[in-house]
C-alpha cells in the first residue's frame, strides 16, 4: 500500500525525523493562510500517488500568501502526468503547503528488501534529487550501501560510515547519524517495503532534513498497524481495482479488450502473455487466488463484463487449492446475476474435480467456448474477440 | 529416484482441523502420503478422519515419528508454526500459507539458520514425487512418475507444465514450487543442485516470474554446475512495471526482474528459453531428443 507524501513526513516525525514544516489541505484559500504562518514564503506541493511531481508541473514556490493561493488553485483538480502515472496522468485531489527551505546540499536515502539477500538495505548517494535509478546505472559507486540485519537493526558503526560517506561532518554528521537510525527504525516498526527520502537536504544551519518522503507498506503486514490502514487514499486507486479487493480478487486493470480470469498469479500472467502472443490483448490481470468461493468468482465474473472494453472473457482454470467444480459454480452463477451476457466466453478447466467442473458448465444455461489447452483457449478468445468488432 | 520425499516419508499437517487443512491433507493420503498427525493448539486428543490431532509439532513427532509436515496455519499465525516445526527437529517443512508478512519471514529466515530444516514455500504449492508421495495442494492425477524435474516459482503455471509433460508420457521425478514470495525457504539453486544428484532426472524446467534476481542467479549456476538440458520459462512478459501481480514476488520495479532481461540471461547460460508457456512440454521433449 502506498501513502502520500504529507502522509509518510507524518509517519517518519514520530520517529524524529526532521522534516520542513507544512500542512495538507484541498483548498486553495487555506494555502493562503498556511503559506501565511509558515512566514509567506512556500512550496505548493501537489499529492498523488506518484513520483516525478515536479518535472509535471505539481511542484511549485510561491513568494507570497496570495500566489500560494493562486498556485494551490492551479494545481487542485489538474491531471498531473508523470513518468509514474501513464498518459493519462491522475487527478490532483490535495496539496501541501510546506515551508521553503535554505538548501546547501541535497543527499539521497532509502530502505527497502533485498530479496537475494533477504536483509533490510540502507542507500544512500551524494547525488540526491536526481532519479536514483539513474545514478545506479551510470555510477554504481555513488550509492553506498548498507545490510540491516532484521532484528538487530543498523549497527552504529554502519551509520557512521554512511555519514562518512554522504560527507556529513560536525553537527550535519550528528544530525545525520539520528536520521539514518531513525529511519531503519521506522521502515522495521512499521512493516515498510520502501522508505525512501529524496532528497535529504543538508540546510545553511546544518540541519538534515525529509524534503520529500515515499513510504509503502507490505500489504500482508497491514493487519498489525490499523494506523497505517487508515491512511489509505482509495480515490488514488482504480475503482474496479478497489471493488475487487473488497471480494478478495487481485485486479489490475490493462488496456486490451479480452477479459481474463485465472487461478494463480503466475499462470495468469502467463496466460496475459500467451494472449499477446496470438496477437489479442488483456483487458485486464485478475487472479481468483488460491480459496476462492464461489461468491468471489461470482463477483469476478461480473467486474470483468462491467468492464465496457471487454468484448471476449477468457477463464483459465487450473484447479490445485481452488477447485473447478467451486470456481464453475461460480461462473455459472455469476452469468445469473450480470443476466442477458452475449460476450463470448471462453472456458479452459484442468485440475482438482474437473468432471464435475465440466459437467456444471456443461449442464449450465449458457453456451460457454470450451478450450483444450492454453493455446487452444488463447487462439479462440483471440478470434472471438476480433468477431465482436 | 526422486529429492526430498518418497513413498517412507512421514507427514504431519498444522492446522488439520482447518478446512483446507483437512481437505489437503486426506487428498495427500489419498495420493499414498503416509499422513500420521496433525497439529492444532487446544485441539489434541480429536482426529481427522483417522488422523490424530496433537496440540504440538513436539507431541506429534514423538507419537508418530513424523519427518516432514505441512503448513496450512492463517498468516499471522504461519512464521510461528514454521519455527515450532524446526524447534522440533522436523526435517522437512511445506508451507502452503499465503500472504505471511515479509518481517515475519526475515525471523524465520535467521531462525533456520541454527537448525538443519529444509523449508519449502511459503506460499506455494508443495512438492510431490510422482508415483510416490504429496505434500502440497496440487492435483496428484496430472501427475506421472518420469524423468524431468520442475522448480517454479508459481503454483497454477506449475501444473500446466506438469500436465504438458505427463500428456508427452515424459513424467517427472520431482515437482517442486518454492513459492512466489519475496523470502522464501529453498530457492532454484537448492532444487537444481539436489537434482543433480538424482540420476532419475533426465532434464529439469525452471518456471519464473518477472522481479527479483533468482533465475538469473540459477541460470549461471546451471552454466557451471549442471549438464542436464535445462528448459526454461518466464511468466509476465506484459505485464506492467511496478505493479503488484498477484504474488508479492511478481513486481517488476525500475526495469530490473523484468521478463525479457531473465529469458535473455536465461538463454546466454545456454537454458532452452520458452516463448509460450504451452511449448513448454514439446521443448524438454525437443532438448532429451524423445
Amino acid at each position: 500500500m502506498k501513502i502520500h507524501e504529507y502522509q509518510a513526513k507524518e509517519i517518519l516525525r514520530r520517529y524524529g525525523v526532521e522534516t520542513p514544516r507544512g500542512e495538507v489541505t484541498d483548498e486553495p484559500a487555506a494555502a493562503r493562510r498556511i503559506c501565511d504562518e509558515l512566514g509567506g514564503r512556500c512550496v505548493v506541493k501537489a499529492q498523488i500517488h506518484a513520483g516525478g511531481r515536479g518535472k509535471g508541473g505539481g511542484v511549485k514556490l510561491a513568494g507570497s500568501p496570495a500566489e500560494a493561493e493562486e498556485l494551490a488553485g492551479q494545481i487542485l483538480g489538474m491531471q498531473l502526468v508523470t513518468h509514474q502515472t501513464g498518459p493519462e496522468g491522475q487527478k490532483v485531489r490535495k496539496v501541501y503547503v510546506e515551508e521553503a527551505s535554505e538548501i546547501v546540499r541535497e543527499l539521497y536515502l532509502s530502505v527497502t528488501l533485498d530479496r537475494g539477500r533477504g536483509m533490510p538495505l540502507v542507500m544512500a548517494s551524494t547525488e540526491g534529487g536526481m532519479d536514483i535509478e539513474t545514478v545506479a546505472a551510470k555510477t554504481p559507486e555513488k550509492i553506498l550501501k548498507e545490510w540491516v540485519h532484521p532484528h538487530l537493526g543498523i549497527l552504529s558503526f554502519q551509520t557512521r560510515r554512511l555519514v562518512a560517506g554522504l560527507g556529513l561532518e560536525g553537527n550535519a554528521g550528528k544530525a545525520g547519524a539520528k536520521l539514518v537510525a531513525a529511519l531503519v527504525r521506522c521502515y522495521l516498526d512499521t512493516d515498510a517495503s520502501l522508505v525512501e527520502i529524496n532528497p535529504l537536504v543538508v540546510s545553511g544551519d546544518s540541519r538534515v532534513m525529509a524534503l520529500d518522503a515515499k513510504m509503502s507498506f507490505d500489504d500482508n503486514a497491514l493487519y498489525r498497524h490499523p494506523d497505517v490502514q487508515a491512511m489509505r487514499d482509495l480515490a488514488e486507486e482504480n475503482p474496479m481495482e478497489v471493488e475487487a479487493g473488497k471480494h478478495g480478487l487481485n485486479y489490475i486493470k490493462l488496456d486490451g479488450n479480452i477479459g481474463c480470469m485465472v487461478n494463480g498469479a503466475g499462470l495468469a500472467m502467463a496466460t496475459m502473455d500467451i494472449i499477446k502472443l496470438h496477437g489479442g490483448s488483456p483487458a485486464n490481470f485478475l487472479d481468483v487466488g488460491g480459496s476462492a468461493s464461489q461468491e468471489a468468482v461470482a463477483s469476478a465474473f461480473g467486474l470483468l463484463v462491467s468492464d465496457p472494453s471487454v468484448e471476449a472473457v477468457l477463464i483459465n482454470i487450473f484447479g490445485g487449492i481452488a477447485r473447478t467444480d467451486r470456481i464453475a459454480r461460480g461462473v455459472v452463477a455469476g452469468i445469473a446475476e450480470v443476466g442477458d451476457v452475449t460476450l463470448p466466453v471462453v472456458v479452459r478447466l484442468e485440475g482438482t474435480n474437473v468432471e464435475e467442473g465440466r459437467r456444471i458448465l456443461r449442464d449450465a444455461d449458457f453456451e460457454f467456448l470450451v478450450a483444450d489447452g492454453m493455446a487452444d483457449a488463447a487462439k479462440k478468445v483471440v478470434a472471438a474477440a476480433k468477431g465482436g468488432k | 529416484m526422486a529429492i526430498w520425499l518418497d513413498e517412507t516419508t512421514r507427514l504431519m499437517v498444522q492446522g488439520i482441523t482447518g478446512k483446507e487443512g483437512e481437505f489437503h491433507a486426506l487428498g495427500c493420503r489419498d495420493y499414498g502420503t503416509q499422513v500420521v498427525a496433525g497439529v492444532t493448539p487446544g485441539k489434541g486428543g480429536r482426529d481427522v478422519d483417522g488422523i490424530p490431532v496433537f496440540d504440538t509439532v513436539r507431541e506429534a513427532r514423538e507419537a508418530t515419528g513424523a519427518d516432514a509436515t505441512m503448513i496450512f496455519v492463517p498468516p499471522p499465525f504461519a512464521a510461528d508454526a514454521i519455527m515450532e516445526a524446526a524447534e522440533a527437529g522436523v526435517g522437512l517443512v511445506v508451507c502452503i500459507t499465503e500472504g505471511i508478512p515479509v518481517a515475519d519471514m526475515l525471523k524465520v529466515q535467521e531462525y533456520l539458520e541454527h537448525h538443519p530444516t529444509r523449508l519449502i514455500g511459503p506460499n506455494c504449492p508443495g512438492i510431490i514425487s510422482p508415483g510416490k508421495a504429496k505434500i502440497g495442494i496440487m492435483p496428484g492425477h496430472i501427475h506421472r512418475a518420469g524423468r524431468v524435474g520442475v522448480i517454479s516459482r508459481s503454483g497454477t503455471l506449475t501444473y500446466e507444465a506438469v500436465w504438458q509433460l505427463t500428456n508427452l508420457e515424459l513424467g517427472q521425478s520431482t515437482c517442486v514450487g518454492i513459492g512466489g514470495d519475496p523470502i522464501n525457504g529453498t530457492n532454484f539453486i537448492d532444487v537444481l543442485a539436489a537434482f543433480a544428484g538424482d540420476p532419475a532426472t533426465e532434464a529439469v524446467v525452471l518456471i519464473g516470474e518477472i522481479g527479483g534476481s533468482a533465475e538469473e542467479e540459477a541460470a549461471a549456476w546451471v552454466e557451471e554446475n549442471f549438464d542436464r538440458p535445462v528448459v526454461g520459462f518466464i511468466a509476465g512478459r506484459t505485464a506492467p512495471p511496478g505493479r503488484r501481480m498477484g504474488h508479492a514476488g511478481a513486481i517488476v520495479s525500475g526495469g530490473k526482474g523484468t521478463a525479457k532481461e531473465k529469458m535473455e540471461a536465461l538463454a546466454d547460460h545456454g537454458i532452452h528459453v520458452v516463448e509460450s508457456p504451452a511449448e513448454i512440454g514439446h521443448t524438454v521433449a525437443r532438448a532429451l531428443g524423445a
